[in-house]
């Protein structure tokens, strides 16, 4: 099997993909980008929690004009799981309002994205639809 | 008058749309020297420049602006804050005034985007050599059209989406039928870059940029500026009494930023800095929305218009479906909302868009706003909002004098 390469640091990999957050031990505000303190307490320790797999969908667009370079159409959307919000794709669905709706039930799936010079593959994540 | 409050004595804007033979200096000494005109003024009598412009402040517009004008040594600061860089500049000048600097002051804003294209997003070339992380998120990739969407209205089409999950009754025909009313506005708007009436059928037809937005639901990427002196009641109560008559006054200045929410680093969120805006906006002015006579808000998306309607506190929390359906939005109706067709039809040179909607809320205010006035105008306002975020709030209320 090819070596593999989170597409960002956190999604996990392995037998059980998910996401990780960094989240404040004051507050409990979560974030998934690199901290220099907390948006909402300002205080500076975090420590890693998983993000459920499982969600809804809040919010979507299916975006048909992009900067060159991006393949459309693409359904972006924000997810909640379990309380936490992420931003990701849509995936595994057709880019159709017709299969598509708010809060239908989702769950995170990982996909090859690339293979860089050394057979790296980089795994990205999207959410499909959960089975009816 | 009392000698604290804050009045635009002037205020100009240019045609927005194409303007291929005018730079941003051209474009800014218009609006400026109408501005000046129009408040029976000049550069001579302007204590403070704020200039606004996301593209240019950082090559200082406004120095350049008074090397054409006026190089008078006083001075200026160049702003930029997203689409509320207008708004920015506006307060700048209205602060100096606050804090004793200036008695008078010029503030503009100006932007050249005509046929711009998307302003946000990266464009993606083939994966090569080997994968490193890099960035805040440790990516190994461009992560925009992988990890959702970086453009504006892919965001701004999940902000109408998600406000159509909490409270129901928005669809894709909706948010075209706000368009369809802000393009039928600017039908009366010289001044708009586009003035041409689009049918529902023709907006729900056009070509789809993020679903529900389609590209005349969006806002119109244009050239153009506007210009507004700012003077303090004091030394308004020295000029004469036609000045006194035309200057509007500024019942509200408001500038915020997102405070932080749940969700607000996944998506946008527009809507709690609106809300506070609007709050400390109406406590200033010591008025409510029902006292309001005209709004123009920030319509950079038809999904967006939706959401201020309830942020703006025009309708009940959750009403804005039921608001809009009633025709409360049109001229004609209860609240008329963008009367000068809104940044989908008027047009959003960004740097200009905060002074040309106080511009247009004045004009109403003065009753000179020809075939589109809206009858015994007296109280307005106006809204921007920038990504990042920012947003900015006046109310005006027509003179006394």
């Amino acid at each position: 099997m090819a070596k593999q390469i989170p597409l960002v640091d956190y999604l996990v990999l392995g037998d059980q993909p998910h996401l990780v957050a960094h989240q404040c031990t004051s507050c409990g505000a979560r974030f998934f980008d690199r901290r220099n303190a907390c948006a909402s307490c300002g205080l500076t320790d975090f420590a890693m929690v998983d993000i459920p797999t499982d969600g809804e969908v809040r919010a979507f667009t299916i975006v048909a004009f992009a900067a060159p370079g991006i393949p459309v159409p693409y359904v972006a959307a924000m997810v909640d799981c379990g309380g936490t919000s992420v931003r990701a794709n849509l995936i595994n669905v057709p880019a159709d309002p017709d299969h598509l709706s708010l809060g239908m039930s989702v769950r995170l799936a990982t996909e090859v994205i690339g293979t860089d010079d050394e057979g790296t593959e980089a795994i990205g994540f999207g959410f499909e639809p959960k089975e009816a | 008058m009392a000698s604290d409050d804050l009045w635009v004595l002037g205020i100009s804007m240019t045609k927005f749309g194409k303007h291929p033979d005018k730079d941003m200096v051209d474009l800014a000494s218009e609006a400026v020297l109408g501005a000046l005109a129009d408040g029976g003024v000049t550069m001579a009598d302007m204590g403070v420049v704020a200039a606004g412009s996301l593209m240019a402040a950082s090559a200082g517009i406004g120095q350049q602006l008074q090397k054409q004008l006026g190089q008078t040594g006083v001075p200026v600061y160049n702003v930029a804050n997203a689409c509320a860089t207008g708004a920015t500049a506006l307060r700048v000048a209205m602060m100096a005034i606050k804090a004793g600097e200036a008695d008078m002051g010029l503030a503009f804003g100006v932007e050249k985007l005509a046929g711009a294209g998307l302003l946000t997003g990266g464009s993606r070339k083939d994966d090569s050599g080997t994968f490193t992380p890099s960035g805040r998120y440790g990516a190994v990739a461009p992560i925009d059209g992988r990890i959702g969407t970086e453009i504006m209205p892919g965001v701004f089409a999940q902000i109408g989406m998600e406000y159509g999950h909490r409270y129901g009754g928005t669809s894709f025909e909706l948010f075209a039928r706000i368009s369809e009313k802000n393009h039928m506005h600017s039908t009366l708007n010289p001044l708009a870059a586009y003035s041409k009436k689009m049918t529902l059928e023709e907006i729900m037809g056009d070509f789809m940029v993020a679903y529900p937005n389609t590209r005349p639901m969006c806002s119109a990427n244009c050239d153009g500026a506007a210009a507004a002196v700012v003077i303090s009641g004091a030394k308004l109560r020295t000029l004469s009494l036609e000045q006194q008559r035309r200057a509007v006054k500024v019942a509200a200045s408001v500038l915020t930023t997102d405070p932080w929410e749940e969700s607000c680093q996944i998506l946008p969120d527009v809507n709690t800095l609106t809300r506070n805006a609007a709050t400390t906006a109406y406590e200033q002015a010591g008025i409510g929305p029902s006292d309001l006579d005209l709004v123009e808000l920030h319509d950079c998306f038809a999904t967006a218009e939706l959401v201020h309607y309830d942020n703006l506190m025009l309708c009940e929390p959750g009403g804005a479906v039921d608001f809009f359906e009633s025709g409360a939005t049109w001229r004609d109706g209860a609240m008329p909302v963008n009367v000068s067709g809104g940044l989908e039809s008027k047009g959003h040179p960004i740097g200009a868009t905060g002074i040309a909607n106080v511009w247009e809320v004045a004009t109403h205010l003065r009753g000179e706003a020809g075939p589109r006035q809206i009858e015994g105008a007296r109280v307005g306002m106006t809204h921007v909002i920038g990504l990042g975020s920012a947003c900015g709030v006046h109310i005006l209320e027509k003179s006394a004098a």
